[in-house]
């Protein structure tokens, strides 16, 4: 098993007839991913690129034996969305959706947690195993199969700095994104556990942000439970106090969250931190 | 805002009124808190404060408090509120952790003070299931950390599950009493509260406004367009796509001595006029200098392009723009920039040291 996903993983995209969710469930198709369903209340009996079948509910695609999820529906309708996949035994729910108010996602974690279930976001990329699975928004284009896992808080940020560790001459084993909000299914200690567990990784890479203090956790815990090489960028050096920096959980509040701090926090765990997302695969080395 | 939600939910709040005239004034039946109310940067902020014991100072305080200055600004309406016979002073609160991805109830009984100041092991700290709720246990645990009365902490657990409900149903981020006053009559008062709401909500709460005070005009114009857009001190204004690159180029134009004028983050598009319209947002912080930095995937590099064609023409603009252009589309991207004179790099770094040198740093 690689991380999160692998070759038997069976997505349903929910909200596969939006703007997004038919653009990128064409780009997954593409990359090799097996959608085996779309849900689309209303939709139903319709298909999607004349190969992917349409239901109106997650249960009428049982038959199909789904396991994982990406929900890519208006915000007002996430939370039933995800209710409804966990509802079915899905144990992997991939949020897309931007602005999900943060209650709703606080019940989607805790529900999941019960359930047994992964939640990834919302508000960001996906999780992609090159040549393996790729759930989300990730460019296609930019892997290449290899040892380094990626966790990162952001999106195109993350793009590139995969294509620069691609660019170097080597490539990625996992990359997730965790999201941007301020509530989101995983951690950095939860990525780092499945990093270390995953045999096809060799090293690893955070991409932080300020908000929060989840990396100042994660550079503790790498000290005494992460074997492997950690490399860390952070961003938000510049941003001042009080402002939201485009995502919602970018804001430094009361002192904390801000981008000294983690650093800090990671050199004194041995963790290199990259000045620019370029110098990432040169730390790497 | 916070009172008057406290009231909608039966919370304890002293009696109030507002005065913008003399006539208002009702007619004296026990002592009372004269506040002025004044804008500050948007926000109801109290002022000069005059105690009033009798009818007669009363009527003499909100004549010399309306129509009186507070920096500058003229106090037009006064609050005349119940004074409370203060006993003793609490604090409590219930917020977001973000950790935990739960509220997290805060309550001490050293409150009237910033909760930043009081010791740990004074404070009743208790992360609450988002799935379970407030449940009275949790209220019974922290009146016995507190040490409150029995008459008291009954007040007190009714007000716990009144902030819980507030913070759930208004959607919030945090809800804070502080202070809860005891007053000598034995009574649990909300004299000072904040809520603060959550923005991705607002489709359940259509009739809020929640502007935010500390937003700049421009801020606000940019939000309304539908931008991310954070106002900065320095001279180069920047445009880069999804809010980690945007500030991570921020971060990059800083270690080099540049100093950004401003955050805009493109976010995820193809289409022309929304590169036209950033543009146009940024123009209007007035830079010496354009950063853009474009990492392409769902955003095409060549509609970039053309978009920065188009603003240059559109709104005539002569300060430099300097551009990275990487991804999707990239190489006919650059080729339209080229064409129309503008100058572009495939990597971030020689686009921040360029743009920098422009401006006049090093």
């Amino acid at each position: 098993m690689s991380v999160i996903v692998d070759k038997d993983t069976r997505v349903i995209v929910q909200g596969i007839t939006g703007h997004q969710g038919s653009f990128h469930a064409g780009e997954m198709l593409k990359f090799g991913t097996n959608i085996v369903a779309g849900v689309s209340p209303g939709k139903g009996g319709q298909k999607f690129q004349d190969k992917v079948p349409i239901y109106n509910s997650i249960r009428e695609t049982l038959h199909l034996e789904p396991n994982a999820t990406m929900i890519s529906v208006p915000a007002p309708l996430v939370k039933d969305a995800a209710f409804e996949a966990m509802d079915a035994g899905l144990k992997v729910v991939y949020i897309l959706t931007e602005h999900v108010p943060f209650h709703d996602s606080m019940l989607i974690v805790h529900h999941a947690r019960r359930k047994g279930a992964t939640v990834i976001g919302p508000n960001g990329p996906g999780v992609t195993v090159p040549g393996v699975c790729k759930m989300g928004i990730m460019p296609n284009q930019i892997f290449r199969d290899g040892d380094v896992a990626v966790a990162s808080r952001s999106g195109t940020l993350t793009y590139e700095i995969v294509e620069a560790i691609t660019n170097s001459g080597m490539g990625e084993s996992a990359v997730i994104g965790l999201g941007g909000d301020p509530v989101v299914g995983l951690t950095f200690i939860d990525v780092l556990d499945m990093f270390e567990a995953d045999e096809k990784t060799k090293k690893i890479v955070l991409v932080g942000e300020i908000g929060g203090n989840n990396e100042e956790i994660a550079a503790e815990y790498i000290k005494h439970n992460i074997s492997k090489p950690v490399v860390a960028y952070i961003t938000g050096r510049s941003a001042p106090p009080g402002k939201r920096m485009g995502h919602a959980g970018a804001i430094i509040e009361r002192g904390v969250g801000t981008a000294d701090s983690k650093i800090k926090a990671f050199n004194a765990a041995g963790v290199k931190v990259a000045d620019y997302p370029q110098d990432v695969p040169k730390l790497l080395r | 805002m916070g009172k008057s939600i406290f009231k909608q939910y039966g919370l304890p709040v002293p009696e109030s009124y507002l005065v913008e005239k003399e006539s208002d004034v009702k007619s004296f039946t026990r002592p009372v808190v004269v506040k002025s109310q004044i804008l500050l940067g948007g926000r109801g902020k109290s002022g000069g404060i005059k105690f009033a014991k009798s009818e007669k100072e009363l009527t003499q305080g909100v004549k010399e408090l309306l129509g009186s200055k507070i920096r500058g600004l003229t106090v037009t309406k006064v609050l005349v509120e119940e004074m409370l016979n203060i006993g003793k002073e609490y604090y409590v609160s219930i917020a977001l952790n973000r950790t935990d991805r739960a509220p997290v109830l805060i309550a001490t009984s050293a409150g009237g003070v910033e909760i930043e100041s009081v010791p740990e092991d004074k404070i009743f700290k208790r992360t609450i299931d988002p799935l379970l709720g407030y449940s009275d246990f949790i209220g019974r645990e922290a009146t016995q950390f507190m040490g409150l009365s029995p008459e008291i902490g009954k007040q007190f657990r009714g007000i716990l599950k009144g902030l819980y409900e507030i913070f759930v149903k208004e959607d919030c981020e945090l809800v804070e009493i502080n202070p809860l006053v005891e007053t000598k009559e034995g009574r649990l008062m909300a004299a000072d509260s904040k809520v603060i709401m959550d923005s991705d909500s607002m489709f359940r709460h259509p009739d809020i406004d929640i502007t935010d005070p500390e937003k700049t005009p421009l801020e606000l114009e940019a939000q309304g367009r539908g931008y991310s857009f954070v106002e900065l001190q320095g001279d180069i204004g920047v445009i880069a796509n999804g809010a980690g690159l945007t500030m991570a180029t921020l971060d990059g134009l800083t270690l080099h001595n540049g100093k950004p004028r401003n955050f805009l983050d493109l976010g995820g598009t193809d289409s022309v006029d929304i590169v036209v319209n950033a543009f146009e947002m940024v123009m209007k912080a007035d830079p010496k200098a354009i950063l853009v930095n474009i990492f392409g995937g769902v955003t095409k590099c060549d509609t970039v392009a053309n978009g920065i064609v188009a603003a240059k023409e559109r709104l005539s603009i002569q300060k430099p723009i300097v551009v990275r252009l990487s991804g999707v589309h990239e190489d006919e991207g650059r080729r339209i920039l080229s064409d129309n004179g503008i100058e572009s790099y495939p990597g971030m770094m020689q686009a921040i040291e360029s743009v920098v040198k422009k401006v006049g740093g090093n």
